[in-house]
Order: structure tokens, then C-alpha cells, then sequence
């Protein structure tokens, strides 16, 4: 990797690789507080499940699985596409690092709208716990259709927050300064990552549990 | 010497300080320096206290009489909840290691700032952001949940700002990961040449355990807030037992942080304490690496204890025992921490200074405020002192009375770096006193309140306890004025104090060998570190003698 350009410096560092440990060894530390911050919620869905498996299986039988599946094939090419554009500024290959931030952005909002879509199918078929006529009366299914929806609409925010750091990379470029901070892409990369594997988990755990 | 004009800014001519850069409000609103964002927290959190405090003297107003009549059941609900929020998200929690730490942290290890200086800037705007939010709730008419939010109550019946509420604690909670996240990756990445691991002050030491805590405790505080606004905002059955949620599930998620933050607000103090007893009583800290395990060992066993709050839930009795259990055995590397500080004054040159008394005081208090926490970790005296004054006492004790006199101290003590100024010496001694006899006036009645059985969050009482709560109440008087008093003449050496020298206590530590105040960037050259931390006289002079001597041939 000794081929990257010669990165811009912030305050307080006065040499790259310091800089660059600093920049990882802080957004790991992040992503040990959002892995905490997830962990509660899938301590919620341990103990939802645990205590009433049958109706669980029940709510979880309603998943849009089709959907949920879609979704996890567009988000795991956008963790590829993404590091893609990474490895891309870092070796200086602009047209290609374009290329994969663009399609990264593409894919990520391509997710939010199935996300929407699917949203649309599950009150048609009144899946919100609060409507009158939701189809279930057992406790499991009850919980786990509380749980799809909170952790469903925790983890767009996080795309969408992801998408928002992306979409900066496309703009460093556009001002010509995005080689210098291949840094930036780098972190950029690991939280995108972070928000993929939140996914990963989740998709067995919503749409694979009830059948 | 600098010439003796008056004025905050006013400086020899040519002389640049980090408060002679850039004199505008923008310039401090946007300013990136780890020490105006120190001053920045410093003067939010000031305006916390006296918020909190006002609502605390209400409440102890009503309590000069057994009869509700000053305020009603429900405003006394909101008062409490009010002092409650205010006093542990904004004071408590970011009090030592947002401004003490923020100022200082990087100078002790000889680094230009902290590791993400914007990132830092930002945890300051959230902090705002956040007590916008909170006094929003206040100002509509408050919350009655007390700090604690418990369900089913706060999600399916108050009838109080607990949305807002228990999003401004969301968002202040990113505030101290944010600190957390720059203070470990700075004491990691940004120590000077030198400056290894068992050479860190014990200061930066806390600060290095209290981030971790923040880090990994924080989070779970924001999912058990969110899960609150999920309830009340969108229905969804989480904790309502009716359609199969658990209320004490909120219990455990919310201790599972509330514990650990309380080791938040305690381990800074006893980095500041340390810092200055060594410098006061001229001795190197007595085992300065079991002062580190200590530290580390509290912090870790902190996350393991926090079913001691639940005794009386309904949990299982097994979990009780161990949880139980682990609260003596956190005990014990706490009580370490206190025979060193004592092993310290052992043989010492001691100089009854402001500062010192603030620290000797906080470790009186946070001794009795620790032992009676056994009391309550043994599970049929929690049993019968649960939800009582006693408890009350037991907290206040760490909290205000250690937490509190150590961030007094700490500031007493690096007053003159951080203004460059020099306070009047006889009042923050009489100050100090005033204080530690107003503390124990205030609180240690509520022990005895406690152990008779009065329940806390109550605005009236039977009549039997009246002695107690006007004993309580003066002494609350007593430890407000106490409170005033720092905030007047602290203010007047502002503008009339004398110039501080650049090492006014004789201290060791490399915040003392730049001017006083510092530099934008600390240091006009990087400092290398030669020796341990505390070197205030050779190693053969120490108790132990012949022993210690060998490890200074070691090293």
C-alpha cells in the first residue's frame, strides 16, 4: 500500500500513519458503542422469542420475505461496490472511484425504496401492532412485529446517515481533494460496513424465523 | 514577572495566550481549541447546577413541614424528576471530564489538542442541543417520572413531557460517547515522547477509564430512551405487560447503564484527588500501579452490579446474591484507592491549601458514602432500607459530596492555569470548610431519616420525622450559600487576581511547565517525559526505603 498519495493532515497530527491509526482506532471505537446500542435490541428479540416461540414463529411467518431478500442482495453489493471505490482512491483510479461511490448511493437508495415498498405491504395487511384489525393475538407475534418495525426504522436511519456520508465522498471528489483524504473513504467504508452486517444479522432474524 | 494590570484579556503586549486568540464570540462558538471547549462546558454546566439546585432547594423547602403546602404532590414529583435529570446528564456526568478533562488531558500528555478536535466541538453542540430539549420539557410543565423513567409508568400513564425529556437525554448521551471515543483514542495515539503507560498521571488514568465506561455503557441508555419514545410515541408493546412486554426489562436495561454511570461521575474525582494529594502533601502517590488497576478493576466490575438496584423487583432471588455478591466485591479495589490516598499524606510536608482541604473532604465523604453503599448491597438490609432516605443519603454522599468537592477542588487547583489568575486563598479555604460542614449538615440527618423509615419522593410526612427534615433543610442552606460563595470570588480573581506564576503549587506534571495560561497549542515545543509521574522526592526517601531504592536502580 505504498502507493497512496500523500494524505492531507489535520490538527493535531504531524505524520499520516499516526493520523491514519487515529482515524480507524476512533471509528472502531464507534462502532463498539453502536454494537452495544444493537445489542440491546437483539436482547429484546431474545427475550420476545424466548418467552412465546410459537406465536414468534407466527408474526414472523408475515415477513415479506421476497423483499427482505432483495434487500440483503442490494445492500451486500453495495458493501462490494463501496470498497470497490475505496481501494479505487487509494490507488488513484478517480473514473473508477466514481463509479463505485455512484453505484454505492445507487444501491442504498434503491434499498430505502424496497424498504418503502415493503413498508406498504405490511399495513396493507394491518402487520402494526397498535391497528385494530392487526391479524395476530398471541404475545410473540405481537413483539415480533414491535421489534420489525423499530429496528427495521433504526436501521434506515443509519443508511440513510451512511448515504449521506457516501454522497460527501462524491462531493470531495468533485472538488478534486477526495485523493488526498483517502482516509475519510476509508472510514466512510468501515461504518457503511458496520450498518451491512447489522442488515445480515437481521435478515435471518426477520424473515428466515418463521418458516 | 508579567506586570500587574486588571482585565480578563488584558495581556503584556506581544504575549499570546489561547484566550488572546480571536476575542469574538464566533471565535469561541467555533473554536476547536480543547481548552475553550473545556471553558465552554465549563459555563453550560455552572448554569445546569444552578438550575438543578434551585429545584432542589424548592423541594427541601417543602420538606421544612410534614404538611404538603408549599407546592402540590404533582409539582414535587416534577421538582425531583427536574433535579434528578439536570443534576446526573448535565452536571454530573460531563462535569470533570468535560472541562477538567477536556483542558487538561492533552497537556498532561503533552499533546497540541485532543485526537478529533471537531469531533470534540461537536459533543458540546449535542450537549446544548440536548438541554434545549430538556428545558423545553421543563419549561412546558416537566416531567413526574423521576430521573429514573420508569415503565409501564412513563410510557402508558404520565401525563409529562417524557418524549422530550427522554430525547434530550438521547442526544446528551451522544455528547459523552463523543468525549469518550476522543478521550481514549488521544491517551492511546498523542502521548508525547516519553510518556509511557506507567508515567501517565493518575488523572489522565481516569479519564482514560471514566471514557471507557462512557463508550460502552452510553448506548445502551440511548436504546432504552428510544425504546421509551417507541412506546409512548408509536404504541408499540415493548414494556406494557398487557400485551406481553416487560416492564423490568427496562429496569435491567436502564441500570445497565445507570450503574456504570455512576463510576462515570466518581472515577474523575478520584483522578483529581489523586493529583491533588500528591502535589499537597509533597509525596509520590503511594502504589501508583495499584491506583491504576484500581481504577480499571472499578470500572469493569462497574458494568456487573447493577441488579443492587433491583432487590426488590421480583428478580430472581439467585441473581440477587450475585449481583450482591459483585457489589462488595467492587468495594475493595475502592477501598484500596482510599488507604493509598491516606499512604500518600504518610510522611508528607502537608499544605492545608484550598484545593487539598476539597480533597481531604472527599475522602471522608466518599468513605462514609461507600460504606453505607455495603449497607445496601447486602440484600435483607437493602430489603428494608429500599426507597428510603437512607438510600438518598448513601448516593448524595458520592455524588455530591465526592463528585462534587473533587470537580471543586480540581478547579481550585488548576485555577491558575486555566485563567492565570490567582484566587483569594482565604476565602476558598473558608469556602471549602463551609461546604464540607453544610454537606454532612444536609445529608447525614437523611441517614437517620432513612433508617426510621421515611420513603423518599414524598412531599409530606408523618410529623415524628419533622426534627430531621428542618435539620436536612438548614443544612441545605447552609451548603447553598457554600455553593455561591466560589462563583463570587472565583469570578472576582477574573478580573482582579493576582497573575498566577506558571507552577504556583511546585506541582510535577507537564501542564505546569507552560505558561500560565497556555498557549493555542500548549507547548512552544513538544515536551519529552524523563521520569515517573510524582516525582516530588528521590525514591530512598519514601517509607519503604532500602526496597524502593533498588527499583530506582531499575528504572
Amino acid at each position: 500500500m505504498s502507493s497512496r498519495p500523500a494524505p492531507t493532515l489535520v490538527e493535531p497530527f504531524e505524520a499520516a500513519d499516526r493520523q491514519h491509526e487515529a482515524m480507524v482506532f476512533g471509528l472502531w471505537l464507534f462502532l463498539a458503542t453502536e454494537i452495544l446500542f444493537f445489542g440491546g435490541f437483539f436482547f429484546l428479540y431474545a427475550v420476545a422469542r424466548l418467552q412465546d416461540p410459537t406465536g414468534f414463529a407466527a408474526g414472523g411467518h408475515k415477513a415479506n420475505l421476497l423483499l427482505g431478500t432483495i434487500n440483503t442482495l442490494l445492500l451486500m453489493s453495495s458493501s462490494a461496490t463501496l470498497t470497490i471505490a475505496e481501494r479505487a482512491i487509494q490507488a488513484e483510479w478517480r473514473r473508477a472511484a466514481r463509479i463505485g461511490i455512484v453505484a454505492t448511493l445507487a444501491l442504498g437508495t434503491a434499498f430505502l425504496a424496497v424498504k418503502g415498498f415493503e413498508y406498504r405491504e405490511d399495513l396493507s395487511e394491518h402487520l402494526f401492532p397498535t391497528m385494530p384489525d392487526f391479524p395476530f393475538k398471541a404475545v410473540g407475534a405481537i413483539r415480533f412485529w414491535s421489534f420489525y418495525w423499530l429496528i427495521t426504522m433504526i436501521h434506515a436511519v443509519h443508511l440513510t446517515i451512511g448515504l449521506a456520508f457516501v454522497a460527501r465522498l462524491l462531493w470531495l471528489d468533485r472538488i478534486g481533494t477526495l485523493g488526498p483524504r483517502w482516509m475519510v473513504a476509508e472510514v466512510t467504508t468501515l461504518y457503511w460496513h458496520l450498518v451491512d452486517i447489522v442488515w445480515l444479522l437481521l435478515w435471518p432474524l426477520l424473515y428466515l424465523v418463521g418458516r | 514577572m508579567r506586570s500587574d494590570d486588571t482585565g480578563l484579556l488584558a495581556r503584556e503586549p506581544g504575549e499570546r495566550t489561547y484566550l488572546t486568540e480571536g476575542t469574538t464570540l464566533r471565535s469561541w462558538l467555533l473554536s476547536t481549541d480543547h481548552k475553550r471547549i473545556a471553558i465552554l462546558y465549563a459555563v453550560s454546566i455552572t448554569m445546569f447546577f444552578f438550575i438543578g439546585g434551585a429545584a432542589a432547594t424548592v423541594i427541601r423547602l417543602e420538606l421544612f413541614t410534614p404538611k404538603g403546602d408549599l407546592v402540590t404532590a404533582d409539582t414535587y414529583n416534577r421538582l425531583f424528576t427536574l433535579h434528578g435529570v439536570i443534576m446526573v446528564w448535565f452536571f454530573l456526568v460531563p462535569s470533570i471530564p468535560a472541562t477538567l478533562g477536556n483542558f487538561l488531558l492533552p497537556l498532561m500528555i503533552g499533546a497540541k489538542d485532543v485526537a478529533f478536535p471537531r469531533l470534540n466541538l461537536m459533543s458540546w453542540y449535542l450537549y446544548v442541543i440536548a438541554g434545549l430539549f430538556t428545558l423545553a420539557a421543563l419549561l412546558l410543565g416537566g416531567v413526574d417520572t423521576g430521573w429514573t423513567f420508569y415503565t409501564p409508568f412513563s410510557t402508558l400513564y404520565s401525563n409529562s413531557y417524557v418524549l422530550l425529556a427522554a430525547f434530550g437525554i438521547f442526544v446528551v448521551g451522544f455528547s459523552s460517547i463523543a468525549t469518550g471515543i476522543n478521550f481514549i483514542a488521544t491517551v492511546h495515539l498523542l502521548r508525547t515522547k516519553g510518556m509511557t503507560w506507567m508515567r501517565l498521571p493518575l488523572f489522565c488514568w481516569a479519564m482514560y477509564a471514566t471514557s471507557m465506561v462512557m463508550v460502552l455503557a452510553t448506548p445502551v441508555l440511548a436504546m432504552a430512551m428510544l425504546l421509551i419514545c417507541a412506546e409512548r410515541l408509536l404504541g408499540l408493546p415493548i414494556f406494557d405487560p398487557r400485551a406481553g412486554g416487560d416492564p423490568l426489562l427496562f429496569q435491567h436495561l436502564f441500570w445497565f447503564y445507570s450503574h456504570p454511570a455512576v463510576y462515570i461521575m466518581i472515577l474523575p474525582a478520584m483522578g483529581v484527588v489523586s493529583e491533588i494529594i500528591a502535589c499537597e502533601a509533597r509525596r509520590r502517590v503511594f502504589g501508583y500501579q495499584f491506583m491504576v488497576y484500581a481504577m480499571l478493576v472499578i470500572a469493569m466490575i462497574g458494568f456487573l452490579v447493577w441488579g443492587h438496584h433491583m432487590f426488590v423487583s421480583g428478580q430472581s432471588p439467585f441473581a440477587s446474591m450475585i449481583f450482591s455478591f459483585l457489589s462488595f466485591v467492587i468495594a475493595v479495589p475502592s477501598a484500596i484507592k482510599v488507604f493509598n490516598w491516606t499512604g500518600t499524606l504518610y510522611r508528607g510536608t502537608i499544605r492545608f491549601s484550598a484545593p487539598m482541604l476539597y480533597a481531604l473532604g472527599f475522602v471522608g465523604l466518599f468513605t462514609l458514602g461507600g460504606l453505607t453503599g455495603l449497607f445496601l448491597a447486602s440484600i435483607p438490609v437493602d430489603v428494608h432500607l429500599s426507597d428510603t432516605y437512607f438510600v438518598v443519603a448513601h448516593f448524595h454522599y458520592i455524588m455530591v459530596g465526592g463528585a462534587v468537592s473533587a470537580f471543586f477542588g480540581g478547579l481550585h487547583f488548576w485555577w491558575p492555569k486555566i485563567t492565570g489568575r490567582l484566587y483569594s486563598e482565604t476565602f476558598a479555604r473558608s469556602a471549602a470548610l463551609w461546604l464540607f460542614f453544610g454537606f454532612n449538615f444536609t445529608f447525614f440527618p437523611q441517614f437517620i431519616l432513612g433508617y426510621l423509615g421515611m420513603p423518599r419522593r414524598y412531599h409530606e410526612y408523618p410529623p415524628e420525622f419533622q426534627v430531621w427534615n428542618v435539620m436536612s433543610s438548614t443544612g441545605a442552606v447552609v451548603l447553598g450559600v457554600g455553593y455561591l460563595m466560589p462563583l463570587f470570588y472565583l469570578t472576582y480573581s477574573l478580573f482582579h487576581g493576582e497573575r498566577a506564576p506558571d507552577n504556583p503549587h511546585q506541582a510535577t506534571g507537564l501542564e505546569w511547565t507552560t505558561s500560565s495560561p497556555p498557549p493555542k497549542h500548549n507547548f512552544l515545543v513538544a515536551p519529552v517525559v524523563e521520569t515517573e509521574a510524582y516525582a516530588y522526592h528521590d525514591w530512598d526517601e519514601a517509607p519503604g526505603g532500602a526496597d524502593e531504592t533498588m527499583q530506582d536502580e531499575r528504572a
